[in-house]
């Protein structure tokens, strides 16, 4: 399982290359630059600032630049947020996204495993179809429309919590973002729960445990759960990836210095280091996490083995 | 008292298409140490009048009629009653062991949790139990395989775990839903010879359900013969397989491959079993039946003692000497 992991790792550095690259080139094929903005500079301090962020070198030689400093563990500096380094706005927007997304997947994980559970054992009953209606509006309601509904609800209507903004890991300030998150991402995996917990509810193996006299409980817990939890795993990669990295319209909704705002600014004003700064480390979530979801794999069923 | 009694056992689905019966009027009896063999075609029934017996059925499947075992009504209990029973007093072995294991428990946590359930003892002393079983059922280095999970196992030897663990609690009643269907040939003898030795060792009475004739021949004492979800014929092996007197009987012994003489041809009973949401209202086996007449189709024969043997069970209109008649014909092919 160590060599397993140690390979998957080392064969990140070529996708991180591919990645970086094909990224690099398209943000300097769209047109525009970082310094093209509504007030004009003066073509002397245009060209100083080029030559400050070697933009007036041929394309190979700034992104051997690039690829330099990024074996130094250095991002570069921002073009637009002129005192800050990338690192240093990743290293406070990172903590953000990973507090609020990486805090709804876990607590969405046990909800939606639960529902799915109740839903699956209570087939075609009210609570099934409670917990079906609850994950069909997660899933068909887009986040910009329950946003601000929570914000409604819970801020003005209430007035229990802020409507937004953020105040250093102040809970007050985490819950709602991350009761949307959990919404959304119940919605998905309680429905996948529930329907392989149908699907194992139904098989030979079910059956043997049940005819051995086993109360429901230990059926479910000991004998089902493991693998009716193998396609939520398939699913709590992707949906990790996105709440903790892509999570833009929370972020916005909430007004939270999280890692999809970041991402957008930096799109938008061609921020060229930000964004590829931003890309280098989405990369590595993703594939750390979905190395995890492999290693997940292995850890549930005894037939896989690294 | 006998250990098992099953009168009139009845089995219903709910089905878009309406109400459909897989299992009519079915009865019989089982004493202690015996073996009864229930035979038929798929489709017939028998796994559903064992399944609905162990609590097992569909969530769509109801039940009509009782089955006793020692006197309590196994279709009238609560899931907590039942789940006293089955598994400890009486157990069951299913036709697939490839996927009638858990694949994600060993073999070790899969045998050891019903000992835990149902004797209270602790899970050491489980596993000790539970070795001696799988030496038992003649599985090699049982203490080191216990710790295996059934993919490291041969379907042959997933079988014989099954045959442990369902002995585990040393049950009155085994009910075996075609134990050998899924195995090779060679491996089915085995898997045979050591359900007899068990029986023999610890006195379980087996609930036999095949469709091999082969089997009921070397290992029951009573057999009932099911079509369309009905019993057609009920009585002793001897009678079954020397007289048979019902047509269902005969054209299942025909049907049998013989090495012995030389025709060439596979012999079967022409036609398919019925659609069970459309059964015909009368015998069910009268549209196959080369015997049928025309009250066959309308009337349905009631099961009676059979006028040549008062023990042998048989629900056809026609005499029995009739169709005997036949019946040696066709063993002098």
């Amino acid at each position: 399982m160590w060599s397993y992991t140690f390979r998957r790792v080392l064969a990140t550095i070529p996708t991180l290359l591919a990645v970086i690259t094909v990224c690099y080139l398209l943000l300097h094929l769209t047109p525009g630059g970082p310094f093209d903005g509504e007030r004009k500079v003066s073509a002397a301090v245009l060209a100083n600032l080029q030559a400050k962020y070697h933009l007036d070198l041929p394309l190979w030689q700034q992104y051997l630049y690039y690829i330099k400093s990024l074996l130094q563990g250095d991002l570069g500096a921002s073009f637009r947020y002129a005192d800050w380094s990338v690192n240093d706005l990743v290293g406070k927007a990172l903590p953000v996204s990973a507090a609020i997304g990486g805090g709804a997947i876990v607590i969405s994980l046990f909800i939606g495993v639960a529902l799915g559970i109740v839903a699956a054992l209570r087939q075609n009953s009210i609570i099934d179809y409670l917990v079906m209606l609850l994950g069909n509006i997660g899933g068909a309601f887009p986040s910009f429309v329950l946003g601000p509904v929570l914000v409604m609800v819970f801020a003005i209507g209430l007035e229990w919590l802020p409507a937004g903004g953020w105040d250093d890991f102040s809970l007050r300030y985490m819950v709602l973002p991350m009761a949307l998150l959990v919404f959304i991402n119940i919605s998905t995996i309680g429905r996948v729960m529930r329907g392989s917990m149908i699907e194992v509810l139904g098989s030979n193996f079910i059956r043997t445990a049940r005819a051995k006299g086993l109360p429901m409980r230990t059926i479910v817990l000991r004998h089902a759960l493991k693998p009716a939890l193998m396609p939520v795993v398939s699913v709590i990669g992707p949906l990790a990836i996105s709440s903790i990295t892509a999570a833009v319209v929370t972020e916005t909704v909430f007004g939270l210095p999280g890692l999809g705002k970041l991402i957008v600014n930096g799109a938008a004003n061609r921020d060229y280091t930000l964004v590829l700064g931003l890309v280098v480390l989405v990369t590595v979530i993703t594939v750390v996490l979905n190395l995890l979801v492999d290693l997940a794999y292995a850890l549930l069923d005894p037939k896989i083995r690294y | 008292m006998s250990l098992l009694k099953v009168s009139n056992l009845g089995v219903q689905f709910q089905t878009n298409d309406g109400v459909v019966s897989a299992v009519n009027g079915v009865s019989f009896e089982l004493e202690k140490g015996q073996t009864l063999g229930i035979v038929g075609e798929s489709g017939s029934g028998k796994s559903q009048t064992v399944l609905a017996m162990m609590g097992l059925l569909a969530r769509n499947g109801r039940t009509t009629g009782e089955a006793l075992y020692q006197g309590q009504n196994l279709l009238a209990m609560s899931p907590t009653e039942l789940n006293r029973i089955r598994g400890d007093r009486l157990a069951m072995i299913f036709q697939d062991p490839m996927t009638s294991l858990n694949p994600y428990l060993t073999v070790e946590r899969q045998m050891t949790e019903v000992l835990e359930l149902h004797k209270g003892i602790s899970r050491r002393d489980a596993k000790k139990r539970a070795i001696e079983l799988l030496d038992a059922v003649r599985i090699p280095e049982a203490a080191r395989r216990i710790n295996m999970y059934p993919h490291e196992f041969s379907g042959g030897m997933r079988q014989r775990v099954m045959i442990a663990m369902a002995l585990l609690c040393e049950p009155e009643v085994l009910i075996a839903d075609e134990p050998t269907t899924a195995l090779d040939v060679t491996v089915q003898a085995q898997i045979l010879t050591l359900l007899k030795d068990l029986q023999r060792d610890f006195g379980t009475s087996i609930v036999m359900i095949t469709h091999d004739l082969g089997v009921v021949a070397g290992l029951c004492e009573k057999v009932m013969v099911m079509y369309g979800g009905r019993v057609m014929e009920y009585g002793t092996a001897d009678n079954i397989f020397y007289q048979p007197s019902h047509p269902y009987t005969i054209g299942l012994l025909g049907a049998l491959p013989r090495l012995d003489h030389d025709g060439s041809e596979l012999v079967s009973i022409p036609g398919n079993p019925p659609n069970m949401a459309h059964m015909p209202k009368g015998c069910p086996f009268s549209e196959r039946c080369t015997h049928a007449s025309s009250r066959c189709a309308d009337e349905l024969p009631a099961l009676a003692a059979s006028t040549s043997n008062p023990q042998v069970l048989r629900a056809c209109h026609k005499p029995v000497a009739e169709l005997q008649l036949a019946a040696q014909e066709v063993a002098h092919v």
